[in-house]
């Protein structure tokens, strides 16, 4: 698989990254290449294979719904970058 | 013998018997970081503070006559651990500043243990590594030879146990982060079975593949270690509700019946694998070869699908941690870019400037294995190749109690050899990743130096949650290998 430039800008706006310019071509080379390696996956048979996407999935986990005291804004909120009273400061969401 | 230099079985007969206490050796270990660490760099965060205070309780607890295993023994822990109160960086500058609230489950069962944190240990940025070259703040030297990695991603830990700045220490290992660079400075490393320890407070980088594991000079403090480190935890809902066994007792049963009953299989996939260094090769077999004059039968066996576990690794892996790190967005912790107007701005200027290269990276490689379109091809497939591992594992140790191989391919390589080229740095991982893909653990222990001084690891693996045959086996090699030079020359003023 061949990865261009114009994917690499798409896959960092998905995954919120802003690739410095001069890292695009290098990173498209870069993940072509892993791409490449990982093409061979596609050679196993895989029919009847379950699908594996944890190391124990043997059973679910479940626990009693029981309420706790929740550590509060103090703990929460300590490694804040910005914040006003109890309140995360984040820039303008919405135009 | 120096303080700096015992083992935490040594250690705990000379502080049960008064002949030293907590602080001496905390304070010795604090002298020898500071003649060493400014070569080796292991450290991201020595508490100089925090460990003379941890000792003198330690000694306290002592004095009223209380003896457990880890009771004032210095332990340095990844920096990828939380720690309440201590700087936990994951080697990233997005984290530089990022301060815990609360404790990793292993942190707080090392410090009810009484054992004293010296620091965090540097690592490649958020685990994403094999040599520690990644660190977002520094690179680590390997103590053997300085112009070599000390492997990775727990190449701070290794290098710091290696070089006896601490008596030992806790890693992670995804894909071998633990093994490798134990094998790379020539120390003792275990990952556990995925769920035998709490992840709970480990920064996740891969979450099905992720474990906490020690780092130790000897494979008796090893199961010192995972004894004080397993257990069920309501906070981890993928720990392992099993019962925990005292692993020390495995070696009692090697000094009992030698390895006499184990059965060892080679897969022979393993050494067929390209770029196999002759020095490796060579300790393998020989290791091997010991083995079996301990009472070991060795047989080949057959992991078939071991030439695609790389490639769904690096599909499965980047796949999580595209996920994962999504959290770090300025918004709670941590880095936040602050020229940014706008939110999703916010976002991508933090992100790009606080995640080095190899995170991007695996970011971006990661979140196309997932995009639509690609998803099934990518993520589906390996997700299948992942079980087809497992049940390779399953037959194979039908007929055997553990499965054996070299560490990795080569001995630790030179710094900046392998930094352009994240591919052939992913294929070293080859021996070590199958097992977290499949869920099981392995260990690292000594078996040989390369010609160049340098060295080399044997590893072995079981089935799930059978510990205690890793550490029988290794048990029984270090003691009939009995390597005189264990750890590297340093000089007082290095």
């Amino acid at each position: 698989m061949k990865v261009t430039r114009k994917d690499i800008e798409y896959i960092a706006h998905l995954s919120r990254l802003e690739v410095d310019d001069t890292l695009v071509d290098k990173f498209a080379d870069q993940v072509s290449r892993i791409l490449q390696y990982i093409d061979k996956l596609k050679d196993v048979d895989v029919s009847g294979a379950e699908l594996m996407s944890g190391a124990s999935m043997d059973h679910n986990v479940f626990r009693e719904d029981i309420p706790h005291t929740p550590p509060g804004p103090d703990i929460t909120l300590a490694n804040a970058p910005e914040r006003e009273d109890d309140f995360y400061i984040v820039p303008k969401a919405v135009g | 013998m120096e303080f700096h230099e015992l083992t935490i079985s040594d250690a705990r007969k000379l502080l049960d018997t008064k002949e030293i206490s907590s602080v001496d050796l905390v304070t010795a270990l604090l002298k020898r970081i500071d003649a060493c660490d400014a070569d080796i760099k292991a450290f991201i965060t020595v508490d100089e503070k925090g460990a003379i205070d941890g000792a003198k309780k330690a000694d306290e607890r002592l004095a009223a006559g209380e003896s457990t295993p880890l009771l004032g023994i210095p332990l340095a822990l990844k920096d990828l651990l939380c720690t309440r109160g201590l700087a936990t960086t994951c080697a990233s500058k997005i984290l530089e500043n990022f301060v815990p609230q609360y404790d990793a489950t292993v942190v707080t069962k090392i410090k009810d243990a009484g054992a004293v944190i010296l620091g965090k240990t540097n690592l490649d940025e958020f685990a994403m590594g094999s040599s520690t070259e990644n660190s977002g703040f520094h690179i680590t030297r390997n103590p053997w030879h300085l112009d070599h990695v000390p492997g990775g991603s727990s190449g701070g830990s290794a290098a710091a146990v290696a070089a006896r700045m601490c008596t030992a220490s806790l890693g992670t290992d995804t894909g071998g982060s633990i093994r490798q660079p134990a094998s790379h400075c020539g120390v003792v490393g275990i990952k556990p079975t995925y769920g035998r320890v709490s992840r709970f407070g480990l920064v996740s980088y891969a979450s099905s593949l992720d474990q906490i594991g020690p780092i130790t000079r000897d494979v008796r403090d090893s199961a010192i270690m995972l004894n004080a480190l397993c257990g069920h935890d309501p906070r981890d809902t993928t720990s392992a509700n099993v019962d925990v066994p005292d692993f020390t007792t495995a070696l009692a049963q090697y000094q009992a019946d030698g390895l006499k009953g184990m059965t060892a299989g080679i897969p022979k996939e393993f050494l067929s694998v390209k770029g196999l260094d002759p020095d490796v090769e060579k300790a393998f077999h020989d290791a091997v070869k010991l083995l079996e004059t301990l009472g070991v039968e060795v047989k080949e066996i057959s992991l078939p699908h071991t030439d695609y576990a790389v490639a769904a690794y690096y599909v499965i892996a980047p796949s999580e941690a595209s996920s994962n790190l999504a959290r770090f967005d300025g918004v709670r912790f941590g880095y936040r870019d602050t020229n940014a107007t706008e939110l999703i701005d916010m976002y991508k200027k933090t992100k790009s400037k606080g995640f080095g290269d190899e995170v991007q990276r695996r970011i971006i490689t990661g979140t196309y294995a997932l995009s639509a379109g690609y998803y099934d091809a990518y993520y589906g497939q390996a997700t299948k190749v992942r079980s087809l591992i497992r049940e390779d594992f399953s037959r194979a140790f039908a007929s055997c109690d553990i499965i054996v191989s070299p560490v990795a391919p080569t001995p630790a390589f030179k710094i900046g050899e392998n930094v352009d080229d994240p591919l052939t740095m992913y294929l070293t991982d080859i021996f070590t990743l199958s097992t977290n893909m499949a869920g099981l653990p392995g260990i690292s222990v000594p078996c040989g130096h390369s010609k160049t001084g340098l060295p080399i690891g044997f590893q072995m693996m079981a089935s799930r949650f059978d510990e205690m045959a890793l550490v029988r086996g290794a048990y029984g090699l270090e003691q009939a290998l009995d390597l005189k030079k264990r750890f590297p020359e340093m000089s007082d003023s290095l």
